[in-house]
């Protein structure tokens, strides 16, 4: 079921939260939600859960206004909210049993639902505790499993694995992945590794707009540019190998890296690779290279440049 | 309406295992049991075989009891952030508040279950009118109701539980005395209508056994007036 986000815009007061933006998720797809705190991601959920009005703009779920519709939106809507708001008072299977029931599942499934999600979640050896006595982790998946119990098309989950150990991060991550392949998921994070392991796309927010948007790779590639390269080559002295280098024609410019070891750092003319050059160089003036690293522009740094200011 | 059920199912599993409920229930019993058969004007002292002496006593009991009860229905959700799970639930607003009050009215009406052997007590002792206690039972069930409403109402305005009880109150009591007081002082047209918002003025006239579609209509409206205020209120995060 694909999102369609026209123009959304989400005014507090004299604060524009959500300010014009607008994108698109189709099925089998995860998109995340990148950006600092307070740049307008949980408010953006929350719109696209019927639980805010946006003050201007359009949401559309399938053939279904988010505004107009709000119910039946609602049937096909997973949500996790930020900070996981759980009944602390109720037993883990008491609770999912209630979730259930209000979603309209047919009673007849419950049990079975009820089941599944206590298998896929591994809450097995909890179900019948008390959610206030449950680890971080734990409760954790007790929420995903009230978001996914009537098995949604759209699954929005703001900061899913927020307070999580990394063995924990990464079942849920398979998690979000296996139902990613089906289904529309949307995700707020502001670790970067995460939505960098997690998603197909990157949507990355800062002051209420839209500043980037694209797959990880293509993100990289846009901030990258030109190649840079780290090497090390042995077996005849600094300037003689950096003078070559120089003199290479798809090698833009040479630094030397200041140490006792011959460790240099170029970068590559503009849409070329002179990584052919260098070993080519290396082979003729029988020189030992070795160190080849490709420094890829980190996902950090884009962020960094995008949400700074 | 099957919505409104499962959510107040919930609410009263959560106050038997939150221990509300049975304090709920060991202190009214113990409150109205000890003034109705013990101390003051009891059974025993005005000789007479008749249930007005619980009724006075309940009236009061429940009064201060109610607004413990739904303190924590709104607020509660509203702080811990639980209001949003169940608001992006595919269920409307009102059946979040109906449910609340579903609870509530239904823990009170357990609550007044338990004082029915105080009633097959009293019938054995004498002659007793017993259309005026099912008059009785009904008038203090309308009462409670009231005054849920008005107590989901403080929970809805206030995150803080202590908050929404003494609004409640406060609330409560215009309608539980001060409105009857200003009537007594006041007269001409202000204090009829003073007269006519005192709840008591209503509660006496059904308990005494005498049904009247105006106080039906008082109790119904005093029930409606903060559930929709509460609703609306709730209809708020939108904006």
């Amino acid at each position: 079921m694909d999102i369609i986000v026209e123009n959304l815009t989400k005014i507090y007061g004299t604060q524009r939260a959500v300010d014009n933006i607008s994108f698109k998720v189709h099925t089998g797809e995860v998109l995340g939600f990148l950006g600092p705190n307070g740049a307008g991601k949980t408010t953006t959920m929350k719109a696209l859960t019927s639980y805010l009005l946006p003050n201007k703009g359009t949401i559309r779920l399938g053939d279904y206004s988010v505004t107009d519709q709000p119910e039946e939106v609602r049937k096909l809507i997973g949500y996790l909210p930020e900070n996981n708001p759980l009944y602390n008072e109720m037993p883990v299977i008491d609770y999912l049993r209630f979730v259930a029931e209000i979603q309209g599942i047919d009673k007849s499934r419950i049990k079975e639902r009820i089941g599944d999600m206590v298998r896929i979640c591994g809450l097995e050896g909890e179900k019948h505790k008390k959610i206030g006595e449950l680890s971080k982790g734990y409760r954790q998946r007790v929420g995903l499993a009230q978001a996914l119990i009537h098995d949604p098309e759209v699954l929005i989950l703001d900061e899913p694995t927020s307070g999580l150990d990394p063995n924990q991060i990464i079942e849920i991550r398979d998690l979000i992945k296996a139902i990613g392949r089906e289904k529309t998921v949307i995700l707020s994070s502001h670790i970067l590794a995460e939505v960098e392991a997690t998603c197909d796309r990157i949507l990355i927010i800062n002051k209420g707009k839209i500043v980037a948007d694209g797959t990880p790779e293509n993100l990289r590639k846009k901030a990258q540019g030109q190649e840079m390269l780290k090497l090390t080559i042995e077996d005849a002295d600094k300037n003689t190998i950096a003078d070559a280098l120089q003199k290479l024609h798809s090698i833009e410019w040479v630094n030397t890296v200041t140490g006792t070891t011959n460790r240099f750092e170029i970068q590559s003319k503009p849409n070329e690779s002179s990584r052919r050059d260098v070993f080519d160089l290396c082979v003729k003036n029988k020189w030992a290279l070795t160190e080849m690293t490709v420094v890829e522009t980190k996902l950090e740094d884009i962020f960094r440049e995008l949400t700074m200011n | 309406m099957k919505e409104v059920w499962i959510i107040a199912r919930r609410e009263l599993n959560s106050f038997f295992n939150s221990l509300m409920a049975y304090i709920l229930l060991i202190a009214f019993l113990g409150f109205s049991g000890f003034f109705t058969w013990i101390y003051g004007a009891d059974v025993f002292m005005v000789g007479q075989a008749s249930m007005q002496s619980f009724f006075g006593i309940a009236y009061w009991t429940l009064f201060f009891f109610i607004p413990g009860l739904t303190m924590g229905l709104l607020a509660e959700e509203t702080r811990s952030g639980t209001i949003e799970l169940l608001l992006t639930k595919p269920i409307r607003d009102w059946h979040v508040i109906g449910g609340k009050f579903l609870s509530t009215l239904i823990l009170i009406c357990i609550a007044l279950a338990f004082t029915l052997p105080y009633y097959i007590t009293i019938a054995t002792l004498g002659p007793l009118d017993h259309g005026a206690v099912w008059t009785g039972y009904l008038g203090l069930i309308l009462m409670s109701a009231t005054y849920i409403s008005i107590g989901i109402f403080a929970s809805s305005i206030s995150r803080n539980q202590i908050v929404a009880f003494l609004i409640a109150l406060l609330i409560g009591i215009f309608f539980h005395i001060i409105f009857g007081v200003l009537a007594g002082n006041m007269g001409g047209w202000i204090g009829n209508v003073l007269n006519y918002l005192n709840l008591s003025t209503h509660f006496e006239s059904i308990s005494r056994g005498v049904i009247d579609t105006k106080d039906l209509i008082y109790f119904f409206s005093i029930i409606a007036i903060p559930l929709i205020l509460a609703e609306s209120r709730l209809a708020s995060r939108k904006f």
